[in-house]
């Protein structure tokens, strides 16, 4: 992490440098680091900005949730992405942090197509996480071997399922684990009944998500809070942003980019949520 | 006479550049110096901050097989038992480098004694070529061929310790090979001459005189083989499965200290128990990989000839 920030500082350092023999614009940049769920949509989001804003730059990176909150509780960057809330995650001083909640993802199980099952309950979902029921056939599909695989421990898309399927002090079993939505999809769909999970814009054609009692996993049912795994994707800034930062806060909670950007790389735009949750995962209806 | 001396003892233009170039090496190799020792005092402090700032006991850390950062155990220690991702780090380790063994150092035969023009135009190319492809193209490479290929023979899900060792095989099977070739080419000449002179056949000369006269030089090449697999995080972590689980045999999903590092560090934050055990998991390699390296130095004082 040393590393990553000196090399970051190199890469300023040499903006600076370069920017000294540049036109005479104002060049001016900030740094956004953390969640790499949200990275895609940041990175595309950015490079827009830039494009309408000459000599303004959005650096992203991604690194993880976890990265993401401890680098702006440092202050060492100017924006920290993260999938869960701060208080969530240990060791973080949240007294200074300031919540921007950009937009919602949407989380499904998925498996692999071929177990026969394609509804389920949150009941069973939870068994199956808890190693209580350990093949298809006990859910009336075919007779084959359930695997599990999760996401790395402390990933921000794990601590959601897992708020949502399993119950106070539960804990899933120890099992397959892999870092990145993109190898979960890719095992999943080449492994005979593996189910895992992964937020919509991941699913494809070469995946089953699974509808949970009934529901299907779709953005309208997020957002009229009817599926329920789901959570936001945070951008803190330590205390209330300024300039730059600021502004592409604002730019991207414009109406511009949550109704066509957000959509487009496969999140949910937090205006159009019909339902709002706390911290302890109480839904809140919107009015 | 005194002009004469003066010229030859005083400073010329040549010498102040030699004193130049000796500044510039100097400050460069301890430039190198003060990174590495930074480095080492940088793993170590942060890894054994594990013990002394949570208070996690080292034998608990090392024996314990039950992998949980962040959770705490019926006793109120947190669980952080290592000892699943030591075992999967040697198993693929060592069964990598017996697998790959055999295999370099016929090679090496093969391009040194037998066909030696063969082995330079051809074999020697195709063996530095390997060493330039990139892990992750290793890994995705297991991934799609070697995972589905043991699934469809042992069932189960593919991912494991028998994966992740054929992957590694590839991986350090050049940089075998082409030490090893460097061990047999450093046989001197006269030996294999001798040997042929007093009548041993080419075999026998090789097992008996070029084998045995290069075995430091051989073991080296497998030491270094073997610092290179317990290291290789990428391609690993793609095809082990990565469960913090005791390996009961080889094809059931295991880790690796390094593939339980890689995907642990960027969900964790600085100065917690969950990052700090991650840079005690990063110790033990640092550890491993200087023990590698003082093996290699003893061998080859060791075994040198006389």
């Amino acid at each position: 992490m040393k590393l990553k920030n000196s090399g970051l500082m190199l890469i300023i350092a040499l903006g600076f440098a370069l920017t000294a023999c540049g036109p005479v614009v104002e060049q001016e940049s900030i740094t956004v680091v953390g969640s790499t769920a949200l990275q895609p949509l940041v990175e595309a989001a950015g490079e827009q900005y830039g494009a309408e804003n000459a000599g303004k730059f959005i650096n992203v990176q991604g690194g993880g949730s976890g990265t993401g909150l401890s680098q702006i509780a440092a202050d060492a960057v100017d924006i920290g992405n993260s999938d869960i809330f701060a208080e969530e995650k240990e060791g973080i001083d949240v007294s200074k942090l300031v919540d921007h909640r950009v937009a919602v993802v949407g989380i499904t199980p998925i498996v692999t197509p071929g177990t026969g099952v394609t509804d389920i309950s949150l009941e069973e979902l939870n068994k199956i996480f808890r190693g209580e029921i350990t093949n298809w056939s006990e859910l009336g599909g075919k007779d084959l071997t359930i695997t599990v695989l999760n996401r790395a421990s402390g990933s921000g898309t794990r601590a959601t399922f897992e708020q949502w399927v399993l119950e106070e002090g539960q804990k899933s079993i120890i099992t397959q684990e892999q870092e990145s939505s993109g190898t979960v999809r890719q095992i999943v769909a080449s492994t005979p009944g593996t189910i895992s999970y992964v937020g919509f814009s991941y699913v494809n054609e070469d995946v089953v998500a699974f509808s949970i009692d009934g529901v299907e996993p779709t953005v309208e049912n997020v957002k009229t809070g009817d599926w329920v795994i789901w959570s936001y994707e945070h951008m803190y800034t330590n205390g209330e942003p300024t300039g730059l930062t600021k502004d592409f806060l604002e730019y991207i909670l414009s109406d511009e980019v949550q109704s066509t950007l957000i959509e487009a790389v496969g999140y949910i735009p937090t205006s159009q949520m019909e339902v709002e949750r706390d911290i302890e995962g109480n839904r809140i209806p919107v009015e | 006479m005194e002009e004469i001396q003066a010229r030859l003892l005083g400073n010329s233009k040549k010498g102040r550049l030699e004193k130049l170039g000796k500044m510039i090496s100097f400050i460069c190799i301890a430039i190198i110096v003060l990174v590495v020792v930074s480095i080492l005092y940088f793993v170590t402090s942060k890894g054994l901050a594990t013990f002394f700032t949570d208070g996690v006991s080292f034998w608990a850390f090392l024996t314990g097989s039950v992998w949980n950062p962040g959770n705490v155990g019926e006793n109120g220690q947190p669980l952080v038992g290592a000892l699943p991702m030591i075992t999967g780090s040697f198993l693929v380790t060592l069964l990598s480098a017996v697998l790959a063994t055999p295999f370099a150092i016929g090679a090496a035969i093969f391009m040194t004694e037998i066909s030696p023009t063969t082995g330079k135009r051809i074999l020697q190319p195709v063996v530095e070529l390997l060493v330039g492809i990139p892990s992750v193209v290793y890994g995705f490479i297991g991934l799609t061929v070697i995972v589905p290929f043991f699934r469809s023979i042992f069932g189960g899900t593919g991912f494991g310790i028998l994966s992740a060792t054929l992957v590694l095989f590839v991986m350090i099977l050049p940089t075998v090979t082409s030490m090893a070739v460097d061990a047999l080419n450093a046989v001197p000449r006269y030996y294999r001459e001798a040997s042929l002179a007093m009548g041993a056949t080419r075999w026998q000369t090789i097992y008996k005189v070029v084998l045995r006269s290069a075995t430091p030089g051989l073991l080296t090449a497998v030491v270094f083989g073997m610092a290179r697999a317990f290291g290789e995080a990428l391609a690993v972590q793609m095809v082990i499965g990565n469960a913090a689980l005791m390996p009961t045999d080889l094809i059931t999903p295991a880790s690796t200290l390094t593939s339980i590092l890689t995907m642990g560090m960027g969900n964790t934050v600085m100065g917690t128990l969950e990052n700090n055990v991650l840079w005690s998991l990063a110790l033990i390699l640092m550890v491993m990989a200087l023990f590698f390296n003082i093996l290699t130095r003893w061998i080859g004082k060791k075994g040198a000839i006389k």
